[in-house]
């Protein structure tokens, strides 16, 4: 530190506690206090005492299992076939409920299928939402930080140039960034309509008509895909702006070198450009992950998880559990299994680019 | 041959500005269309969604949309909310994060080190993570107001303050900039027999302009844009900020004009704020980065 002139404890609590106090009261106690709720059946409003349950929310979140099923067999043996010669197969139900054979199964439903030769290999899970809701998430991460990451240097790249006018530019980009993501979600899904949406409308101009509309957030392919296209939009501004810091940084003498050794743009780049990107790429990765994983405001908006559950998220569960039906231990539970992720994505991340 | 390499140069000069502004085309249009529909009467509004008209004045244009949605909903009131709730967080924040960070970087005390790395620490947690645990948390906590004292913090604007005032990022970016200001001033002062809280005050703090505009421009976006926080800790109208305002204009006859009006009252004010310190805002996004 700084200075270490004296020791100077009485002012030095003083001025810190105030701070360090709320912090403590408003997000480190919360954050132990999730562990400690998702090992309880605690409610919001609730007549009875809250008690201590174990591990059983996290049972039922993450049970999960895979059920093979033979097809139905007549008396001599063969595969009973419908008209288009596809085997039958006993409902996944006759496995779940009320079955003495098969405890480990008890109350499972299925939450997606596929089939090795006759043999039906059924993926079941307690709570299969949160399976889709994990899912999401992880898809949504996994394409939105890379692309807008990537976008997000694209763009910095091409405002670091200098050109009359280019802070104007810049200035258009960064600005979704300023407007809240509830306003961006209400928009977009003006321009997402299945009707009259403008994207419709831009792609059947674009394609003389030829592309037919789709109502991009109302079709389980696609609206997933269509939230994260306008989370890229809206936040890729912000992380312009973090690389075009980093670029900044990068001495012009190095591009002098480079130019005069007669180096291609893409061997500028390649040599002096992204070696000294390395601390801002972590930073831009970190900061987009930990932003990816909150998806929450957007599903709220525009789909409410719909349809089918095929947009809903970790943190859209949390609210609507925790929240909505006031189950606050199931709601921590989920936050916990969110905040476990996010902790070991990020600690990988930093694994990966530690300095060598 | 010079002739041919100039224009060369100037064809891929335009280009570069043809990309540009394609660019710039997909970050308005949205923010065009909300503006010029709030002027727009419902049909035509939907009407002109199939063409750029979508993006014109043109047609029926009026205030109508703005008169319906101030009768609709207590807009100001919602306004008024955020502005408040956004303010008096932003200037706590400023005063108790720099104190804190004054604390840790020029004083020394038992404790600190561990207290410092517990901040930064909470960097990595992400609000949505510990939303539900703190729910509980302030529905049970005590407040001492004009009738008395009462239990849990709900429908309130405290409840929307207190718990955004200290973070890890503010006390982060004052602890960055404190230990890049020059030791001597702060020795100096103290030889000459200043307290504490008068270097803080008299010393440091008028020397920290940028990084008190860098904290409070970010302490602002995440507070006026708040969603998910007022949207569980808010139930009346009279405490509703203005993103959970919204929810007004989804009961009944919904009316798209109207939302439109509504997100531009909203909205613009922000944008403009935005575009006259556009090189601050730029700024203290761009200093978070260096610094990290």
């Amino acid at each position: 530190m700084a200075s270490r002139l004296t020791t100077s404890n009485r002012a030095g609590w003083g001025f810190a506690l105030p701070g360090f106090g709320l912090i403590m009261m408003f997000i480190v106690i919360p954050f132990f206090f999730a562990f400690y709720l998702s090992l309880t059946n605690q409610r919001l409003i609730s007549p009875n005492p809250t008690e201590f349950v174990g591990l059983s929310n996290y049972d039922r979140l993450l049970s999960i299992s895979v059920l093979t099923i033979e097809p139905e067999v007549d008396d001599t043996g063969a595969v009973v076939r419908d008209d288009d010669g596809a085997p039958q197969y006993p409902r996944v139900r006759s496995f779940t409920r009320n079955n003495p054979d098969y405890p480990e199964y008890a109350g499972m439903r299925e939450w997606f299928r596929w089939h090795s030769g006759d043999t039906a290999k059924v993926v079941v899970a307690t709570d299969v939402v949160f399976w889709k809701s994990l899912r999401n998430t992880l898809m949504f991460v996994l394409i939105v930080a890379p692309v807008q990451a990537g976008l997000a240097l694209v763009l910095a790249l091409l405002v670091n140039q200098k050109l009359r006018g280019i802070n104007i530019y810049r200035a258009i980009y960064f600005m979704p960034v300023v407007v809240s993501i509830v306003v961006v979600s209400l928009l977009f899904r003006f321009i997402y309509d299945g009707n009259d949406g403008l994207l419709n409308n831009i792609l059947g101009f674009l394609s003389f008509g030829w592309f037919e509309g789709r109502d991009w957030l109302g079709n389980q392919d696609t609206a997933l895909g269509a939230i994260k296209a306008m989370s890229i939009w809206q936040a890729v501004g912000f992380h312009m702006v973090i690389w075009l810091s980093g670029l900044q940084t990068i001495s012009p003498t190095l591009y002098e070198a480079s130019s005069i050794e007669g180096a291609s743009k893409w061997q500028t780049f390649r040599y002096v450009t992204w070696p000294g990107l390395r601390n801002t790429a972590v930073l831009v990765i970190i900061v987009i992950t930990m932003q990816a994983f909150a998806l929450f405001a957007q599903i709220d908006v525009m789909t409410n998880g719909g349809p089918l559950d095929s947009t809903t998220t970790l943190v859209f569960q949390a609210v609507e559990r925790g929240y909505g039906k006031q189950d606050i231990s199931g709601a921590s539970a989920i936050s916990v299994v969110l905040f476990l992720i996010v902790l070991s994505i990020s600690l990988i991340q930093r694994y990966i680019t530690r300095a060598r | 041959m010079a002739a041919i390499n100039q224009d060369n140069h100037g064809l891929r000069l335009a280009m570069r500005y043809v990309v540009l502004t394609l660019l710039a085309v997909v970050f308005i249009f949205p923010l065009l269309f909300m503006v010029m529909s709030s002027f727009k009467p419902d049909l035509q509004l939907l009407r002109d969604t199939s063409s750029l008209r979508a993006f014109l004045p043109v047609g029926d244009i009026s205030l109508n949309n703005y008169y319906d949605a101030f009768a609709r909903a207590p807009i100001g009131l919602f306004v008024f909310n955020s502005v408040l709730v956004t303010g008096v967080t932003v200037l706590l924040s400023l005063f108790f994060c720099s104190l804190a960070a004054f604390s840790f970087v020029y004083l020394n005390w038992k404790g600190r080190d561990l207290a410092l790395t517990i901040i930064i620490a909470t960097l990595i947690i992400p609000f949505e993570t510990i939303a539900i645990p703190l729910l509980l948390l302030v529905s049970k906590l005590p407040w001492i107001g004009l009738e008395g004292v009462q239990i849990g913090w709900l429908d309130s604007y405290h409840v929307q303050i207190i718990p955004w005032i200290a973070d890890g990022l503010t006390v982060f970016l004052f602890v960055q900039y404190f230990k890049d200001l020059p030791n001597e001033l702060i020795e100096a002062s103290r030889v000459e027999g200043a307290t504490w809280w008068q270097i803080y005050r008299k010393v440091v703090m008028p020397l920290s302009g940028p990084v008190i505009a860098t904290a409070a421009i970010l302490k602002f976006l995440v507070m006026y844009n708040q969603y998910l926080w007022p949207l569980i800790v808010v139930q009346q109208e009279t405490y509703r900020p203005v993103m959970v305002g919204l929810q007004y204009f989804f009961q009944l006859n919904i009316s798209w004009g109207e939302i439109m009006a509504y997100l531009t009252i909203i909205t613009v004010p922000v944008l403009a704020f935005y575009l006259i310190l556009q090189r601050a805002f730029i700024a203290s996004i761009a200093s978070t980065g260096v610094k990290g």
